[in-house]
């Protein structure tokens, strides 16, 4: 009894392999077949399905533009202490050096002789109208890690700024240099953070005789790179 | 409708923090299969935590394996591990790596060849304008390696006036190839003249000017290049007599 179902599996199996190989030569065949075809009649070119990728290095989005704004006081020389509003633009040109335009404007408040003498007024409200630009090259120093507690640490950098720009001002455009330096620290690859000190100083001769004024501007602002 | 400055302020911020707002959308839209992929070829590349030298290294990616490339800021690349991992390489250590399809990824960097090719310049100069401190910012079109046309507007502020004046130049470089390339132009623009407020009789004016030069462009790196020049400006006033000036200036360039 055994035995006869063994002999039946067993032809079972042996039917089976038989029907497999005979239909694997007959693909063999085929395939056998279809190669001496192409190679009797037309020659076909090679086509290999594979997906071709150049690397194009214009295609890869480049982050090397800043636009901020800045918010901060300045000392305006004989006149008193005010809060200024900035803006910049700054293109980054190597990892150590940028260039940066910057626009800055407020409105002056009183000196200290208007303030005394009571009623003398030095300048009319459209002459207090206080702005300046400037375009610098500004270098980064100093660049590091900056932690915040144990885990969490941003990429930051101090650096310096030197400049030429006007500041419009008592009714008149004088040439301003602009001297200066802040720390930056980026939260993420786009977004970042100033606070920088300039001292923005030109020639006035508002008051009598001509002199340097020298004023410093203190602010904090965000930046973001695109 | 009009708007007082503080009003424009804050209409800026706010259109700064939509922009922000827009580019981070934009980025996390962007499927991981757009970013292109490299194989590294350098026995490792350091991964840093930031686009520059300074930042430390925190990671390494060993030959034979792909990494992506997110983005560039500088001469650093963002690029993505297989697992993962973000940071920074810089585009030397790139230089040797292989594309998919097994050749040498060639990053295409500026250099004077390209310098002599460029379509389009810009730059920012400084110098004197018979005396005064003047600063001119300038945009330029290359209609051939020989030929330029250049806008520029520039301010000079004198003791006596703050003059602003704006030129159309057509330039000629003989020898684009060089490194030290020389030039001259000749232009034609306006000027406008607004004398101090403490000179009593000024008026402000309103003239035509013409003007030629020369000037030199040393090529120093990448895509930037320095420029010195002196110009000739002569004035068509309204009065008997035109006005000659002559201007001096230096300045950064960068060309794309």
């Amino acid at each position: 009894m055994e035995n006869r179902i063994q002999r039946i599996l067993l032809i079972a199996l042996v039917m089976g392999f038989s029907q497999l190989l005979s239909t694997s030569t007959f693909a063999a065949q085929d395939e056998d077949d279809s190669e001496r075809d192409t190679g009797v009649s037309n020659v076909r070119v090679f086509d290999p399905q594979v997906e071709r990728r150049e690397v194009d290095r214009d295609a890869i989005d480049s982050e090397n533009w800043e636009l901020g704004v800045h918010y901060g006081i300045i000392s305006i020389e004989d006149f008193g202490s005010t809060e200024i509003t900035s803006f910049s633009a700054a293109y980054h040109v190597t990892e150590d050096f940028f260039v940066s335009l910057n626009y800055g404007e407020t409105e002056a408040g009183l000196s200290s002789f208007e303030r005394l003498s009571g009623n003398v007024v030095l300048l009319t409200d459209e002459q207090r109208q206080y702005s300046h630009y400037s375009v610098a090259l500004g270098f980064n120093l100093l660049p590091g890690e900056g932690f915040m507690g144990k885990d969490l640490a941003f990429t930051s950098s101090f650096y310096f700024l030197t400049g030429l720009g006007s500041t419009d001002f008592a009714g008149d455009t004088r040439s301003t240099v602009l001297l200066g330096g802040g720390y930056q620290v980026l939260f993420n690859d786009w977004l970042s953070m100033h606070m920088s000190l300039k001292d923005h100083f030109y020639d006035i001769e508002l008051l009598g005789s001509a002199k340097t004024a020298n004023d410093l501007e203190i602010s904090t602002g965000f930046t973001i790179f695109f | 409708m009009t708007l007082n400055k503080s009003e424009i302020k804050w209409h800026l911020v706010f259109f700064l923090t939509i922009i922000s707002f827009a580019v981070n959308v934009a980025h996390a839209a962007i499927e991981e299969d757009k970013y292109q992929q490299v194989e590294v070829a350098e026995p490792f590349v350091e991964l840093h935590t930031g686009p520059g030298r300074g930042y430390p290294v925190f990671f390494i990616i060993e030959r034979g394996n792909t990494v992506k490339l997110i983005k560039r800021k500088t001469q650093w690349y963002k690029v993505k591990s297989q697992k993962g991992t973000l940071g920074w390489v810089h585009e030397d250590k790139l230089a040797r790596t292989l594309t998919t399809n097994g050749q040498t990824f060639e990053i295409d960097k500026p250099d004077q060849q390209q310098f002599v090719q460029r379509d389009f310049e810009t730059g920012v100069l400084a110098g004197s304008f018979e005396g005064a401190t003047v600063m001119t910012l300038t945009g330029g079109w290359n209609w051939t390696p020989n030929i330029t046309a250049e806008l520029a507007f520039s301010q000079a502020i004198g003791n006596v006036s703050d003059i602003q004046f704006v030129n159309l130049n057509l330039m000629h470089q003989p020898f684009p190839e060089w490194r030290y390339s020389p030039y001259v132009k000749i232009g034609t623009g306006a000027i406008f003249t607004q004398p101090n407020a403490t000179l009593v009789q000024a008026e402000d004016r309103n003239d035509e000017m013409v003007n030629a030069g020369i000037g030199l462009r040393i090529y120093i790196s990448r895509q930037f290049f320095i420029r010195a020049e002196y110009n000739s400006y002569t004035i068509l006033t309204s009065r008997n007599d035109n006005d000659e000036v002559e201007e001096w200036k230096i300045g950064f360039s960068v060309f794309y």
